[in-house]
């Protein structure tokens, strides 16, 4: 019809009134593309987005499992027709001539160039080396139109009227200069793949598929004492699209039914949509494994490998975050005294023992006698309250956020008579404090302020740990908070 | 004579120390159990403690006894715990605390902590960790299982051997299939020179299959991280002595209140919080 890419629309409409317009959408193209990049991984684990409007493939070792270049290629293009796009593809011994033959090769030529077959190359147009336009207006006005002409130039003088860049472009066009692909996705050493010759979309299909290719790669690895630490399964559909899903496991295993166990609660979210055609399950992640002595597990200690599964089924299904250990932190301040790192399983020497005391703990293990008066270096009033000891108690419980609490007490440092939380009055019966503790001034710039904790018992018996934020007579009248609970 | 390292004494001491180790005990029905760790409370179970199986502890809400008791409970048995929670029970209640908890004999380390968004997702996690071998228990807040889960949940239990341990919230009854149930709230403890005393909580059966519903007063004993059943309140020798929720509303006649109450408790706090009674005297109110 005429039509070509660069066109003003004024022109396109005078050709064709009843052209349907959109805006141009580069992101929605890119995104487009790199699912395409993605589909590709059918073909060859190496592949890149080239551009704006391609995908280079490195198809070394690929061609033959799907019977040739020629097929493979003709195969790869009818797909994409289906698909509703129209593209040109070639073969060519370097992505750079594959690019210039895809888009420039006269109508008649085959897309597929032997290996060492450079003589078609040197007839089509410079711009098949893909310059910049103000670099192919110099060759134009030069009379260079074709590679063949460009080819033989000295290269000196070449370079200094144009630059290095049309060398450059010339040497990766003949392999004088290697053009790395740089794959969107790596592809992995351990990997199986699966391709139907008819898609596939039912639940049991896939059951099948991915217990094949767990076996298959399970055998490869312990083959090599490997173990899977992440997996992830590709699905490739029909329409393009590839679904993927990973799993974790929190020791290396190439236990086929852990894995499957794994998979097996994920499998449900593959939405085959028209069919399924390939499906590569990949190691993403793999250590060394540790060689394993099964069965000898006195009574009593903790089956590791069990636990580990455990942790791996719930750190799946309940996403890696929900599933933590405390860790204790060297810090005073409450909240940092530990943090939560994704659990893992205890490794099968070491089983953690049992009742095993943690400092700094609750009030009755804490033999180190610390004067309490000793602490506190804020501008407080120098009184010693009594012989007593600071039992630094910490609570059983504590809230996320601390919460405030409307509270009554004595003025300077009285622990509160009464407090309100959520709404119901509690009176202080017991109190024990206070203690204060400093915000880590190394860390915060900010307006933290010094907290002197109370350990409360009301009337009921329940027990409270409160805070009071800021000294008296600042002026900002000091907060109360609740932060914790004693059992 | 034997000596000393026959091999068949020599197995049964390990085969005792192993049961002594695990904390375990054989029940009457030949099950193996976890003992509470008072021994009044275990002789009243029909199996001598807590068998493998699903037990509801119930409490007030927001009443930090409970968490106490189980972690005491925990405590002696060996093995890593998993603790299911649903987040809004982490938001409102706190997580366990891990300096904490250590004060109550429970390693932090030991604990798996496991936050599910859905109650199916929070019963599927218990009953995958019920039925791993190994584990000291599961705990699991947020989520009372109904008759059908709570039989899933049981079987798993027995498969793994192991303690599920619901936290239930608030004395409502509704049908279960919970070995026993507990309730636990805290109860005035005794209050000793400085402010609070031990903790002392209220644990009552309510229900037990093959047992009579009780209830006791236990104080926990932070320094020998044992449990121990105590005379309730009115009975106590000491009651006399130590004012109870009916004191004198102190505080506003220009006395501290911990003080107040720590003197009168406190055999030999004469000269000294006389001292500090001078101290305290014409202090001002202050609210925040």
């Amino acid at each position: 019809m005429g039509l070509a890419a660069g066109m003003t629309l004024a022109d396109a409409r005078s050709l064709l009134p009843e052209l349907t317009v959109a805006d141009a959408d580069p992101g929605a193209d890119g995104k487009a593309l790199a699912a395409l990049t993605d589909w590709c991984g059918r073909y060859s684990p190496w592949c890149a987005t080239d551009g704006e409007d391609g995908i280079r493939l490195d198809i070394t070792g690929c061609a033959h499992l799907f019977g040739g270049e020629a097929p493979m290629l003709s195969d790869m293009i009818r797909r994409l027709w289906d698909f509703g796009i129209a593209a040109r593809g070639a073969v060519a011994d370097t992505p750079a001539a594959a690019w210039g033959w895809a888009r420039f090769r006269p109508k008649s030529a085959t897309p597929i160039l032997g290996e060492g077959e450079t003589a078609p190359l040197l007839r089509l147009p410079v711009a098949a080396l893909r310059l910049e336009a103000a670099s192919l207006d110099t060759l134009q006005v030069l009379g260079l139109n074709s590679i063949a002409t460009v080819v033989d130039l000295p290269r000196g003088p070449l370079t200094q009227r144009l630059g290095e860049t049309v060398l450059a472009r010339l040497d990766r066009m003949f392999g004088r200069a290697a053009e790395p692909i740089s794959p969107r996705a790596i592809a992995e050493p351990w990997a199986s793949r699966l391709i139907f010759p008819e898609p596939i979309g039912r639940r049991e299909d896939i059951d099948a598929a991915a217990e094949r290719l767990t076996a298959h790669l399970c055998r490869a690895m312990s083959l090599k004492g490997q173990g899977a630490r992440r997996l992830a399964l590709n699905f490739y559909r029909v329409d393009g699209a590839v679904q993927h899903i990973a799993i974790g496991t929190s020791r290396p295993t190439n236990t086929p039914t852990h894995i499957l166990r794994l998979f097996a609660e994920r499998l449900d979210q593959v939405e085959p949509g028209f069919g399924i055609e390939a499906i590569v399950l990949e190691a993403t992640e793999a250590e060394p494994l540790a060689a394993m002595q099964g069965a000898l597990t006195a009574a009593g200690e903790i089956d590791a490998t069990d636990l580990a599964g455990l942790i791996d089924r719930l750190q799946n299904r309940l996403g890696p975050g929900r599933v933590v250990q405390l860790v204790p932190v060297e810090s005073h301040v409450p909240e940092r005294a530990e943090v939560r790192e994704k659990a893992k399983a205890p490794s099968p020497s070491q089983p953690s023992a049992g009742p095993l005391p943690l400092p700094p703990c609750g009030r009755g293990a804490s033999t180190l006698p610390r004067p309490w008066n000793g602490r506190g270096r804020g501008p407080r009033s120098g009184r010693v309250r009594g012989p007593s000891i600071l039992k630094s108690a910490r609570p059983i419980s504590l809230l996320p956020i601390p919460e405030p609490i409307e509270a009554i007490a004595p003025v300077p440092d009285d622990p509160p008579l009464t407090f309100r939380w959520r709404r119901i009055q509690h009176r202080v019966a017991f109190a024990d404090g206070p203690e204060r503790i400093e915000p880590e001034w190394w860390r915060h710039q900010d307006t933290a302020k010094a907290r002197d904790y109370y350990r409360v018992e009301d009337l009921a018996g329940r027990r409270f740990w409160l805070y009071r934020e800021g000294p008296y007579g600042a002026p900002e009248p000091p907060r109360w908070f609740l932060h914790g609970f004693f059992p | 004579m034997h000596s000393d390292n026959h091999p068949i004494r020599a197995e049964r001491i390990a085969q005792a120390a192993a049961l002594i180790r695990a904390g375990l005990t054989k029940g009457p029905e030949g099950r193996p159990c976890a003992g509470t760790g008072a021994a009044e409370i275990d002789e009243a179970l029909p199996w001598g403690g807590l068998t493998p199986g699903l037990h509801e502890i119930a409490a007030a809400y927001g009443d930090a006894a409970r968490a106490g008791f189980v972690a005491g409970l925990l405590g002696r048995r060996p093995g890593p715990v998993l603790w299911c929670r649903s987040r809004r029970t982490a938001l409102e209640a706190g997580d366990p605390y891990g300096p904490g908890i250590a004060g109550l004999g429970l390693a932090p380390d030991r604990l798996i902590l496991a936050e599910a968004a859905r109650p199916a997702e929070l019963l599927w996690a218990m009953e995958e960790g019920a039925r791993t071998k190994g584990l000291a228990a599961v705990v699991a807040d947020g989520v009372i299982p109904d008759l059908t889960a709570g039989r899933r949940l049981q079987l798993a239990a027995e498969a793994g051997q192991g303690l599920v341990l619901l936290l239930a919230t608030g004395r409502q009854s509704t049908a279960s299939t919970a070995l026993t149930r507990w309730f636990v709230a805290s109860a005035p403890s005794r209050p000793e020179a400085e402010g609070p005393g031990r903790p002392c909580w209220t644990v009552a059966l309510w229900r037990c299959r093959g047992g009579r519903p009780r209830e006791w007063m236990v104080e926990w004993d932070d320094a020998a991280l044992s449990l121990s059943v105590v005379a309730p309140m009115a009975d106590r020798p000491l009651a006399a002595a130590i004012p109870l929720p009916g004191r004198p509303p102190a505080g506003f006649d220009g006395q501290g209140p911990g003080r107040d109450q720590a003197d009168r408790g406190r055999p030999d706090g004469g000269a000294d919080g006389a001292g500090r009674r001078d101290d305290l005297g014409g202090r001002k109110i202050a609210a925040a």
